[in-house]
């Protein structure tokens, strides 16, 4: 029985790598504030206790993540000069920060201080030091409460990242652009990104978050969205890693009264990929829209899991996902809604598309209803299928090649997502990648 | 142009065309009649390279070429165009996006310097005046949301913009009414040329009291049992199809 207990009590080697790690991470990190240690010591417990998820989770069912747990990924140190290619802006941005494995790089990083009077775009790290009241009321507040182990990782190794503050009433036109690149140390490598975003009361701003990197670097970046009362921010992530990276991701939304956010979450690289979207519409009035677009070829798998939380009367949201699946490519797409009993008057509607090109590609599609009111609307609706062999033959009847006729068809499946880009050079950079990175069709 | 020797297709278990004989010279207009079900539109589609087609015997000849073997954007860009019995609706392509890549992808094969956005608007509005074609279904999605007659007058136009040497026109007539069915018969006599051969698949008379046809085929049971003038169809109005199982042509 003796025996029994102390067994209990030993770490799995997998999770003990990690704890080395944490424990190192310490010794090697500045002294942060007290309560970043806290959140930090509190996340890893709870990671230790949850160890990596399984396929016995529901919310992992269909995505295996044994290929992360069974590397030994070495916390990334991260080179800016050689993530130098990879961080080109691509928005025509106000101002651009870049941050590589993690690590805020300013001298990446342009027209920092070219921004409008009170907007911030700043190192996490640096903000600790410099202005930590600034970030303590919303750093790790969303993603604590929530019991996912890549979510608790990431914070148990809270350094740096990048936050973005528009205070009340600023209105920022031109896109804020982040680049996170990862880029892959050795054998493989960890980082953990973290990306805070407040946006003050009836303000306005559209950030772009871009993932790009190299090999076989894991990503598991965590973002942070405090949406103020009536404020109006456009969130686009874009995520191009290498084929071969995994890439986790959780992005949290605390929505208040009268708030508008839309996300655009556009998934094209990395060879295991998770996306998690938690919007909390705390307050009346909110309007919340989810656009995904994801394209999988050869053997990747692109899970997309959301959970939209209405809790209060009166909020909207839209909800369309739309995958292009090609090869031996698979997919997941979970959609939660939740409508508390406080929130009559909800209006959401949930769409989940998935096109494949491929008899060997697949889709596993899931709507999630938890409605506790009474006077709601609810939609879901899912649709899988292949492209249409009518439309295909009336395209060729007419002249096209059957390379020319695919990417016709792909393009007009995808098209109501793309034209919700509002940026203009993101819009047609997509539309490039989208012909390139097509799916091969037997 | 086309010569057709003993053409032969199977739909499933059952043989639908079973040697099919046709030559049609440039400059010419045929008709093919026929009863529902003798193979009429399984005819247009092989000739358009229909992928579910199975051609089990004989030849196809199209301009010295063997149609056969050609995909079907190859024969398209050799000049063949089908107007379709059921025009196809895509979501999401606009129509002049889409016939714009087809007039290009056509010019491209043909070594010809491809048509850029202004070109490609005034032969675009040219055609549409010619046709009586409300210019704003250009805009809208390809055959989206038309009517009936508006999917068929869209046929006629994308020919009129392709400009084929050979067009097989599967049906146009079917489902329109009297000012459709003269819109499209319009058309149709606008592309007549010396230089092109048009072949109109109709189940009814009615169409050929528009567009005058040199030749009229009879296809039945897959063969074509009788050919002649124009009268022919008048006949076939009159009397109906079971006139000619009655009446065996002498050969």
């Amino acid at each position: 029985m003796a025996q029994l207990v102390e067994q209990e009590k030993q770490v799995s080697p997998r999770l003990a790598h990690y704890l080395a790690e944490y424990r190192r991470s310490l010794e090697q990190a500045a002294p942060q504030p007290r309560w970043v240690a806290l959140a930090r010591e509190s996340a890893i417990a709870q990671f230790e206790g949850l160890g990596f998820p399984t396929t016995k989770i529901e919310q992992w069912r269909f995505t295996s993540v044994e290929p992360i747990a069974e590397r030994t990924f070495a916390l990334a140190a991260g080179s800016a000069a050689q993530a130098a290619p990879l961080a080109q802006p691509l928005s025509n941005p106000i101002a651009h920060g870049v941050c590589v494995n993690g690590r805020f790089a300013p001298q990446l990083s342009s027209n920092l201080d070219k921004l409008p009077k009170g907007v911030q775009v700043i190192g996490l790290e640096a903000a600790l030091v410099s202005q930590p009241s600034l970030v303590e009321p919303y750093l790790a507040k969303l993603s604590l409460t929530q019991t996912s182990a890549f979510t608790s990782l990431n914070t148990a190794f809270l350094r740096d990242g990048v936050v973005v503050v528009i205070p009340a009433h600023v209105v920022v036109e031109q896109p804020i652009e982040i680049t996170f690149a990862s880029i892959s140390e050795g054998s493989g490598s960890v980082s953990h990104p973290r990306l805070l975003i407040v946006a003050g009361e009836a303000s306005q701003a559209t950030v772009l978050e871009r993932h790009v990197g190299q090999g076989a670097a894991f990503t598991n970046a965590v973002a942070e969205v405090w949406l103020g009362a009536s404020a109006v921010v456009d969130h686009y992530k874009l995520q191009e890693e290498a084929a071969e990276a995994f890439h986790i991701a959780g992005m949290f939304l605390h929505a208040a009264r009268g708030g508008t956010f839309s996300s655009h979450s556009l998934t094209f690289g990395g060879r295991l990929v998770r996306n998690d979207v938690i919007a909390t519409l705390d307050g009346e009035g909110i309007d919340c829209t989810l656009n995904g677009l994801y394209v999988g070829r050869g053997t990747q798998l692109i899970d997309n899991h959301t959970t939209i939380d209405h809790a209060k009367p009166h909020c909207g949201s839209h909800e369309v996902y739309k995958g292009i699946l090609g090869d031996q490519s698979r997919a997941v797409f979970n959609g939660k809604i939740i409508v508390r009993p406080d929130a009559q008057k909800t209006d959401a509607k949930q769409t989940n598309k998935a096109l494949l090109l491929s008899d060997e590609a697949n889709i596993n599609s899931k709507p999630e209803l938890e409605i506790f009111a009474n006077d709601v609307k609810c939609t879901h609706g899912a649709a899988i299928g292949q492209l249409d062999d009518a439309a295909m033959f009336y395209l060729r009847s007419r002249g096209l090649g059957v390379a020319e006729s695919r990417a016709m068809l792909v393009h007009a499946f995808a098209g109501d997502i793309l034209n919700r880009v509002k940026i203009e050079p993101v819009r047609t950079y997509l539309e490039g990648i989208l012909t390139a990175r097509l799916p091969h069709v037997e | 142009m086309l010569e057709i020797k003993n053409l032969q297709v199977r739909g499933g278990t059952k043989d639908i065309l079973r040697g099919i004989n046709l030559t049609v010279n440039k400059g010419e207009v045929h008709a093919i009649m026929g009863p529902n079900g003798s193979g009429k539109s399984t005819l247009a589609r092989a000739l358009a390279g229909h992928p579910e087609i199975e051609v089990t015997g004989g030849t196809v000849t199209y301009n010295g070429k063997d149609l056969l073997e050609l995909s079907p954007e190859d024969r398209a860009r050799e000049g063949v165009f089908m107007a379709f019995q059921y025009p196809v609706e895509i979501p999401g392509v606009n129509n002049a996006y889409f016939l714009k890549a087809a007039i290009n992808a056509q010019r491209k094969y043909r070594g010809l310097p491809e048509l850029d956005a202004m070109e490609f608007m005034a032969l675009v509005k040219e055609k549409a005046k010619i046709l009586h074609l409300d210019p704003s279904l250009m805009s809208r999605p390809v055959n989206e949301g038309f009517s009936g007659g508006e999917k068929k007058r869209n046929e006629i136009f994308q020919m009129a913009v392709l400009e084929p040497k050979l067009a097989v026109l599967d049906e146009t007539d079917s489902g329109l009414d009297i000012d459709a069915l003269k819109a499209v018969a319009e058309g149709v006599n606008e592309m007549r040329s010396p230089e092109r051969a048009i072949v109109v698949i109709t189940h009814y008379q009615r169409l050929l009291n528009y567009i005058e046809p040199d030749v009229v085929h009879v296809l039945q049971d897959g063969r074509i049992v009788r050919s002649g003038g124009k009268d022919l169809a008048l006949h076939l109005e009159e009397k109906g199809y079971g006139w000619i199982e009655a009446e065996p042509q002498l050969m």
